[in-house]
Order: structure tokens, then sequence, then C-alpha cells
């Protein structure tokens, strides 16, 4: 699935996740993490990727690692990468005394998804995630 | 396509209830503070934000609530929320937001929570 950069369009592609996510019949507050997490990763890219294509390429998987049942998101972007490591860690108390109330995003991500690998560099950034049912 | 949230408000006594219908993002987050400021401009001492009908707030909206948190704190108020997904109270509770701002399951018990804070 490849989404334009523009505005909703993370709503578009959370509808996607949804649908899979119900065909495992996984529970619908993990499929709410799964979306905010996807919606997170798009508008991430969206600010700050600069995509070359003015597209995000997103890739949707369902699996089963032992007894488990998993859905997948890749969130490709042809952007100018970052590094995750130079990401500053956000608080809300950082929030209040300086202005800077955002760059929650990845924060989010790992902490609602159950694995999170991130690649980034100067051809684009990747985001994989992986919820279990 | 507009998944962008629609909020209402209504007094009772000094403290403003706000209700969110949709998706809470930049746009849906400024609906939410321009009421939240308007509210508080014509006196509400405590703001209740119910949630109930929304089931996705980004980042962005959340980083506008924080905003109108401060504000709230600045003039010695209470803000509390009400009606969160747990996917909703989840995020709250990572960013912080609920060190600073109570949540309660239910409107009526926000409403007795900030009206049994002093101010």
């Amino acid at each position: 699935m490849t989404i334009p950069v523009a505005p909703e369009m993370e709503i578009v592609a959370t509808a996607q996740a949804a649908a899979l996510g119900e065909y495992i019949a996984m529970p619908r507050d993990k499929i709410d993490e799964v979306k905010l997490a996807l919606v997170e990763a798009c508008i991430n890219a969206f600010e700050h990727a600069e995509c070359r294509d003015e597209q995000l390429h997103l890739k949707f998987r369902l699996g089963r690692d032992a007894k488990r049942e998993w859905l997948e998101v890749e969130v490709l972007d042809k952007g100018k990468g970052f590094d995750s490591e130079k990401v500053e860690e956000p608080s809300i108390e950082k929030s209040f005394v300086g202005h800077r109330k955002r760059g929650w995003g990845l924060q989010i991500i790992k902490s609602l998804m159950d694995e999170v690998e991130i690649t980034s560099g100067g051809g684009g950034t990747r985001i994989l995630m992986r919820k279990y049912k | 396509m507009s998944e962008s949230c629609k909020v209402s408000s209504e007094r009772r006594g000094d403290v403003a209830i706000l209700w969110t219908d949709g998706y809470i993002n930049n746009q849906g987050g400024e609906e939410i503070a321009r009421e939240a400021y308007a509210q508080l401009d014509a006196g509400a001492r405590a703001l209740v934000l119910n949630l109930e009908k929304t089931r996705i707030v980004n980042s962005i909206g959340i980083s506008i609530l924080i905003e109108v948190l401060e504000k709230v704190m600045d003039r010695k108020g209470a803000l509390a929320f009400c009606g969160l997904t747990p996917t909703i109270d989840k995020t709250f509770r990572i960013m912080g937001l609920a060190q600073y701002a109570e949540i309660y399951p239910t409107q009526d018990e926000a409403l007795r929570g900030v009206s049994s804070q002093p101010a």
C-alpha cells in the first residue's frame, strides 16, 4: 500500500491495519495500539522525512511465532533519514519549561508495539513494528 | 475525507465539560484548545475533557492538550480527563499527562474530582 504525504492519510493506513487485526481476532485494544503506532510512524515521516517521492510505502503482514499470531506493519519512506540514537528522550517536564512539546512519536511507537526495528540512512527510513495477538 | 474532531462544551458552575467526537490530531487539538480557552476566559476554574467518542489521539494532538494543561495550571485551575480508551489512557500515562491531570473512568467521577479540588 502506498499513501501520499497528505493530511489525514495516516487514517487511511489504519483502516488496513484494523482489518487485518480483526481477521486474526486481535483484541480491539491491541488493534487500537497498532493503529496509533502506525499513525505516529506516518506523521513522523510526513513531518520530518522530506520524502523525495512524496509517498509512504506500507507493508502489512500476518504471521505466527511459536503459538502466537502477530500483525506486522512496515513503514518505509525515501526521505533524508535520521539517527535514532540521537533523538532526545522527551518528557512532559521539558515540555513545560521549554516550548518543545513534540518528539513523542518514537517513544509512543516503542511503548505500544511488542517489537520495533528502525533502520535509517541517506536512502530513507524503515520502521518495522510487530504486535502479538 | 475528514476524521477531524468535533468539540462541544457546557458549563456546570465553575466547571466546563468539553466533549470530543473523532480523531484528535493538530486540527482536533486546536479545536479543543479554542473551546477550552474560551471557557477559561469566561471564568471556568476547571475543565473536564470527555473523550468517550474519540478512539485516536496522536502525539500532535496530545502536545496541544499539554499546552491547555499548562494554561490551566498557570491559572491554578484543574484539568481532568474521562472516557478514555485503554490505548489513550496508556498513551497519556506514557507521556506523563497523568502526573498533572487526573484521569477518571466516568464523567460523573471527573466532575466530583475537580469539584473537590481547592481553587
